[in-house]
């Protein structure tokens, strides 16, 4: 399976791509590690008729700390997200996130920014940045602007991303220490997740329990109000519509939100 | 459009169609064909090679964005003919059959040790998470990494 | 000292290990060059009359050399099944569908390009009408035709059956204090070698065609070849590169491989195929698919009096080698038991599915799997001991054929004795013991410990007189041999072995022995390689051949040595005759050879199959809240006679449990209800990678067999044999203090949290 044919224009620096895309319009895709996007091209699910490769854009990666904040920058590749120490000491959940996705191989290319801008519902990054509420950078012909986690996830494989606009950096809080947890329910170690979860103190998302990453809204709000985390995990699926697919119905993924949900507010990881 | 990048250490440029894969870049360009492709949609890393000393899966990645970037394929694991000790440790302990994955096999392998050089067998198990084997049952796979990072320790 | 039974190291890796192996897609020849590109156009739909077919507007695509469809080929016969005259000829698969499409998948129409990369641009421009027909999914519709008929003119979609339903003897149980009796699923696998099919194709000035096909066997791979091209045997030359695995569904040969031979006699110009993942998902034969009926039944003490096997099978969409999975699932109901009462029938059906074919096993698993799930649901049944109640019912050690009720000659046995080795290196007292402790204790995690025992057939040939096969030894002048075998290696290790095997005998070090296979003009006659029966049939013909070698030659030295034949001596590590007590007076065998051509050709002919067995313990921990099961252990002993490389036998043991292990909790082809493929990718088929299973455990034992001088049986298939019941019966265990007693295959979260669910619920599970 091969793309069908396209342009290709590497783009030089962030203003070089926005006058790429503002050239070509809706006609166009940017690609950094082509992780999400090559493989929708080789299905034919994707047929731009330009790419715009970031890939080389050197001001578009790497990862600082900025106040009380992480900036990393949108095509940094997931290993280096995994694999940062600063990311390690101060955003723990996100360091283990990167961590999961896909394999080695993926992760020496996929990209945050391609990940989170893909919106795949059942993917890692998506869902921590939803529990870390983060916000993504984003970059257009009007000038910048910054979209909270809850707000930028439109729908299914949809975000709030004009299409001549791009993502540039993701912005998440430093949550040192250990009230984060994380599970990602797999039948094997590379697939996307069955359904999960990732919690950041009290803050709860959710995996492939609906077209977008989601918030355990019924399970915070009851922990706010001093339930236990058992009680508070029971809440887990409260609105959740989960699709059915081959590994799951919606009855089986809704029990496995709250069970998920009560280990990940016990701080377990898997 | 014209590429230029190092493959197996020799400099090459070549013009190419935007749209080609790495893996037939270097298959039907370059007649490097010990790595394979064994599917469609990044998950078997038969086609697994080193970029810039990294592993990735050339299947999904275009031979233009290899532009500027030092390649490695299991031709040129081997220095001088004296195979790579993950090749060697691979013969040693039985850990091919077919060896329809063994390159890409082989190139994760001699990633994961560039990054972890003392991995657990648990790591080495998750190392390969995305290289699949059906001949082996990954018993000798793993066992030749290990031996492998004992032998480059050593 | 021997090199039999040492750990020789492949001396085919270090090829594969630095420039990779040269498969279909990798051959680079002179015939080839210009070779056009085919890409095959494949039915979206599971049933449906093709309207019209129009590759008009794919004609016009750039680099587009030809395209064809149903009626280009409408004079070539179809695929025959196997055993034609068992199945109604009418449901033969035509090399591209022309009337009806009866699965997704099912080649309708090819593109043929310059370049591989504008076939799937062009084949997006074939534009193919259909009406669709109701689809037939479900092997129970398809049995009782109540959603339609894939061949009406049939008039059933029953293809063939396996003993009399009708006579299956009420009065089986009578008598018996405990029956227990389930459906059961074996599921739909994929077969899935890493490299998926390819074919290249050239045919030369003298009108013979010379194909290179990735297969099991050229020599069958010819057969049925020259059968769809209808062209005779010998104006077809197969050539064998390498294969990347097989697992049974590369024998012979499929639709699509005569099409691209079609194709290049068409176009008079050379063409070659390789597919894509999708494809071959789609389009290579699946295995197993078996719904079965167990019924068991015995006394309170443990002893099993009767067992019955009612077996559907699903074909897929054509009658192929699946359809006939029953004969072989039959012959080994009973498995290695002492049942005085067992019965067994079938019933294949077509579907609107992909044809099924044989999937490493090929209908011995599918037994085994019933008759070890039926001894564990009596042994939950009677609140016994698994491993009590089989080690009660094996038959005893046997060194003198056994023939059993089913008509199988056993060779030799020690069931009881595989049973206790594996128990034993599994320390299955102990895990008992572990076990009870967490269900005491009520932990979330739940031990598991699943038991097999198995005999299955191994080396089981067609031919008349006895399963047989050939090979040729030849000595050079420059003190080197080359090895002609009728075997087919796709990962098995034949180049090393049956140079050990020559080299044992001739004292010609492995290193200096070539060994040759696949080519149909080099080496016209073989059986190739399934069925376990390479090493049993083919290595034992090169070791008779290496020996009547070596009378031949002990003639010719006696000669030139002026001596008497007996007289002589062979040394092995000069590789030469000597006078005996004289060593001056010694002749080598490339002296022999440098005057006259040293070279045999022998046959190998068996007394009949060998019959393995063992016993596998699965060690598993079940999340009781997720329904997930993680495999800990897996315990084997196979025996399959000797053991002439140890590794390469482990090396097949542990691909073979990795396989079964995946059936029992992993791997399943699915379709929805209107017969659309919802596993048609490695993102989607759960392929086994390896953080899903652990490092093997394997335990030695070697009862040799008289059938052959080497003592040997087929080890190949013993993994998916013993491992799949092994794991399937320890996830349950793990859940059975909480009331299941079966969850069907594969056992995934979802099945084994709803089996509990319902247990707890009170609903048999």
């Amino acid at each position: 399976m091969i793309p069908a044919p396209f342009e290709y224009e590497a783009a030089e620096s962030a203003a070089h791509a926005l006058d790429l895309l503002a050239r070509h319009g809706e006609d166009a895709k940017l690609m950094a590690g082509g992780h999400s996007l090559l493989p929708m091209m080789k299905l034919r699910l994707a047929v731009p008729a330009v790419v715009i490769d970031i890939g080389r854009v050197g001001e578009l990666a790497g990862i600082r700390a900025d106040g009380d904040d992480l900036v990393i920058g949108a095509t940094t590749c997931h290993a280096d997200v995994a694999a940062s120490a600063l990311v390690q000491s101060q955003t723990p959940l996100l360091a283990y996130a990167a961590a999961q996705v896909g394999d080695p191989q993926i992760r020496h290319r996929g990209t945050i920014g391609g990940s989170l801008a893909h919106a795949d519902p059942a993917a890692d990054l998506p869902m921590a940045l939803v529990a870390l509420g983060g916000v993504v950078e984003i970059s257009g012909p009007g000038g910048t602007r910054t979209v909270g986690a809850d707000d930028f996830f439109a729908g299914f494989f949809e975000t709030s991303l004009e299409p001549d606009e791009l993502l540039t950096a993701v912005r998440v809080p430093r949550c040192p220490g250990p009230d984060w947890g994380y599970q990602k329910f797999v039948r094997r170690a590379n697939d996307w997740a069955i359904v999960g979860v990732a919690a950041a103190g009290h803050r709860i998302a959710l995996a492939n329990m609906g077209p977008v990453p989601v918030r355990a809204r019924a399970a915070e709000r009851a922990l706010a109000e001093g339930a236990s985390v058992a009680d508070a995990a029971g809440l887990a699926a409260e609105g959740t519509d989960p699709a059915e697919d081959i590994h799951a119905d919606r009855a089986y993924r809704q029990h496995l939100a709250r069970v998920l949900t009560r280990r990940a507010l016990e701080h377990q990881t898997g | 459009m014209q590429i230029e990048l190092t493959v197996n250490g020799a400099p090459r440029s070549d013009d190419v169609e935007p749209r080609l894969l790495l893996v037939h870049y270097l298959r039907q360009r370059c007649g490097l064909r010990a790595a394979n492709v064994g599917c469609d949609t990044t998950s078997c890393g038969a086609c697994t090679v080193l970029v810039n000393g990294r592993s990735v899966k050339s299947c999904t990645m275009l031979a233009v964005q290899a532009a500027g970037q030092e390649i490695t394929t299991a031709e040129g694991l081997a220095a001088g003919g004296e195979m790579h000790p993950v090749q060697q440790a691979f013969r040693q302990e039985h850990g091919l059959q077919c060896g329809f994955c063994t390159p890409g096999m082989v190139m994760a392998a001699a990633g994961l040790l560039a990054e972890n050089p003392h991995p657990t067998e648990a790591e080495v198990r998750e190392g390969l998470e995305g290289n699949f084997c059906r001949c082996t049952g990954y018993h000798n796979i793993v066992r030749a990494v290990l031996a492998a990072a004992e032998s480059m320790s050593a | 000292m021997s090199i039999l039974g040492t750990r020789v190291l492949r001396t085919e890796d270090p090829g594969f290990l630095t420039t990779g192996g040269v498969y279909t897609d990798d051959v680079v020849d002179d015939r080839l060059d210009g070779a056009g590109h085919v890409f095959f156009v494949r039915s979206p739909i599971a049933h449906a009359r093709i309207r019209s077919v129009d590759v008009s507007a794919a004609l016009e695509a750039p680099g587009v050399i030809a395209a064809f469809t149903g009626d280009d080929l409408a004079d070539l016969p179809p695929l025959a099944p196997p055993m034609p005259d068992m199945v109604d000829g009418r449901m033969a698969q035509p090399l591209l569908a022309r009337d009806v499409v009866r699965y997704v998948g099912e080649p309708v129409a090819v593109v043929v390009t310059e370049d591989p990369y504008q076939g799937e641009d062009a084949a997006e421009l074939v534009d193919a009408d259909y009406d669709p027909l109701p689809a037939v999914v479900d092997p129970a519709d398809a049995a009782d035709g109540s959603r339609g008929l894939l061949f009406p003119e049939a008039g059933t979609n029953v293809t063939v059956t396996f003993g009399d339903a009708a006579a299956l003897r009420p009065d089986l149980f009578d008598g018996c204090e405990v029956v227990v009796s389930r459906t059961i699923v074996n599921q739909r696998v994929a077969p899935a070698p890493m490299e998926t099919r390819a074919a290249a194709a050239a045919w030369g000035e003298d009108g013979r065609l010379t194909a290179w096909i990735p297969n099991q066997g050229a020599q069958d791979t010819r057969g049925a070849l020259a059968e769809m091209l209808a062209i005779d045997s010998s104006s077809l030359r197969i050539i064998t590169p390498d294969v990347g695995g097989a697992f049974g569904a590369k024998f012979g040969a499929d639709p699509e491989h005569a099409v691209v031979c079609w194709v290049a006699r068409q176009l008079r110009r050379p063409a070659r195929w390789a597919e894509t993942r999708n494809e071959n998902l789609i389009g290579m034969t699946h295995g197993r698919a078996q719904r079965q009926v167990i019924t068991i039944g015995g006394r309170r003490d443990g002893t099993v009096t009767a067992y019955r096997l009612e077996i559907l099978q699903d074909s897929g969409a054509y009658p192929r080698f699946g359809a006939f999975l029953p004969m072989l699932t039959i012959l080994m109901a009973p498995g290695p038991y002492a049942i005085s009462r067992a019965e067994a029938v079938a019933r294949s059906v077509v579907t609107n599915t992909t044809p099924v074919g044989a999937y490493r096993g090929a209908g011995r698993p599918e037994a085994t799997a019933a008759i070890e799930r039926a001894m564990d649901l009596f042994a939950a049944e009677i609140g016994q001991d698994p491993g009590e109640v089989r080690r009660k019912n094996l038959l005893p050690r046997f060194s003198e054929p056994h023939r059993t009720a089913f008509g199988a000659l056993y060779d030799s046995g020690d069931y009881v004795a595989a049973l206790d080795a594996a128990l034993g290196a599994a320390g299955y007292s102990g895990l008992r013991e572990e076990q009870v402790k967490r269900r005491a204790a009520g932990d979330v995690i739940q031990l598991g410990i699943g038991l097999a025992s198995y005999v299955e057939i191994t080396g089981a040939g067609a031919e008349a007189g006895g399963p047989r096969e050939n090979a040729s030894v030849e000595v050079h002048p420059d003190g080197s041999a080359t090895i002609l075998t009728g075997t087919s290696p796709h990962g098995q290790g034949h180049a090393t072995v049956w140079a050990m095997l020559a080299s044992e005998e001739l004292g010609i070090p492995v290193d200096r022995i070539t060994v040759k296979w696949g080519d149909t003009d080099l080496i016209p006659e073989g059986g190739g390689t399934g069925g376990s029966r390479s090493l049993q049939q083919g290595g034992v013909a090169v070791q008779q051949a290496s020996r009547e070698l070596l009378g031949m030659a002990r003639e010719r030295a006696a000669a030139v040595l002026e001596a008497n034949p007996a007289d002589l001596v062979f040394e092995p590590e000069r590789s030469a005759f000597e006078v005996a007590g004289d060593p001056e007076a010694a002749v080598p065998l490339a002296t022999l050879a440098a005057a006259e051509r040293l070279v045999v050709r022998t046959v190998f002919i068996a007394p009949g199959a060998t019959f393995p067995f063992g016993a596998h313990v699965a060690v598993v921990e079940v999340d009781t809240e997720t329904g997930k099961a993680v495999l800990r252990r897996v315990v084997t002993v196979d025996d399959a006679g000797t053991v002439i490389n140890p590794l390469l036998a482990e090396g097949q043991r542990h691909g073979g449990i990795a396989q079964g292990a995946a059936q029992a909790f992993l791997e399943e082809v699915i379709y929805d209800a209107d017969g659309n493929p919802l596993t048609a990718s490695f993102a989607d088929y759960p392929f086994l990678s390896a953080t899903e299973v652990p490092s093997f455990e394997l335990a030695d034992m070697a009862t040799p067999t008289s059938y052959n001088p080497l003592g040997v049986k087929g080890i190949g298939e013993a993994g998916t044999i013993g491992a799949t019941p092994a794991v399937q019966n320890a996830i349950i265990d793990a859940v059975a203090h909480l009331g299941v007693r079966h969850v069907d295959m594969p056992a995934s979260p979802q099945r084994v949290w709803q089996a509990i669910q319902e247990a707890a619920a009170g609903k048999d599970a």
